[in-house]
């Protein structure tokens, strides 16, 4: 049932940023640090294992999110030395999310090409 | 009047203008679970066109930077993430405007040591943690699969 697995997805990806707000609001953690914190938080869902259920159930929910890319990494380092060994340590990180690296820097650059900067701040 | 650092500190958190936790919150769970359940929604979409499970949560991931990208280019995303925090920043739309931001503010400074260089201003950080805790997994599973 489709209308389920969308409110899933809103529950629990609300959910995971209810929390970051929280973080930001309670501690001053700039936003840069939540960011970094989880992606880790995220690789260490993926190499728990933990990571794979909450995708099951909430879908976009789990993936979207940042944790998402750490998880993504994770699972793409597990799956890298199940194949081709030691080697897989360096190389399943990177070639398990190079599609969403490469489409940020692409699309970044372009539209930085294409637009003018304005009042910004991050 | 004088202040040893601690009573101006505490001074200074008293006047802070506090920020309201609860409406920050509630916005942040309706914009994140938005852009979540839209990515839900476009996934059914790509499976309904034949891409396999794996595949459309990367083509989801692709989409969503797309628009995040675009929308910081035409200013759109700033002014929303303005009111949604963590609701617009969590979520692959925060890491795509991460990367979009300082690239076009920086466009004046050239583009190899200007946007080519500050591209990676906050997304650097990410990839590289990300990248590290990976490589630290991975000897880790290796390491443990070898006395198995």
């Amino acid at each position: 049932m489709i209308f389920f697995d969308l409110l899933k997805a809103f529950a629990v990806g609300g959910a995971i940023c209810v929390v970051a707000q929280l973080l930001i609001d309670l501690t001053r953690l700039t936003p840069a640090r939540i960011l970094v914190l989880y992606v880790s938080i995220g690789v260490l869902l993926g190499a728990v294992g933990l990571f794979e259920p909450l995708l099951r159930f909430a879908g976009c929910g789990a993936s979207v999110p940042l944790i998402g890319f750490g998880a993504a990494v994770a699972k793409g380092v597990r799956e890298a030395v199940d194949q081709r060994g030691a080697i897989g340590i360096l190389s399943g990180g990177l070639s398990a999310t190079s599609a969403g690296i490469t489409a940020s820097l692409l699309f970044g650059y372009l539209v930085a090409i294409v637009f003018r900067g304005g009042p910004k701040k991050m | 009047m004088k202040f040893d650092p601690k009573s101006y500190q505490t001074l200074v958190s008293r006047r802070a203008a506090r920020s309201p936790i609860l409406p920050n919150c509630l916005r942040a769970f309706a914009v994140g679970g938005m852009i979540c359940a839209l990515g839900e929604g476009l996934s059914h979409l790509y499976r309904a066109w034949g891409a396999e499970r794996e595949l459309s949560m990367t083509l989801v991931s692709v989409t969503l930077v797309f628009f995040a990208a675009l929308l910081t280019g035409l200013g759109i995303f700033d002014l929303l993430a303005q009111h949604a925090g963590a609701g617009t920043l969590v979520p692959i739309t925060g890491f795509a405007n991460s990367v979009v931001s300082p690239a076009i503010d920086t466009k004046a400074e050239g583009l190899v040591l200007g946007v080519g260089a500050k591209i990676f201003s906050i997304s650097g950080p990410v990839l590289l943690y990300a990248l590290l805790s990976g490589a630290l997994y991975g000897t880790v599973y290796y390491l443990i699969s070898l006395f198995r």
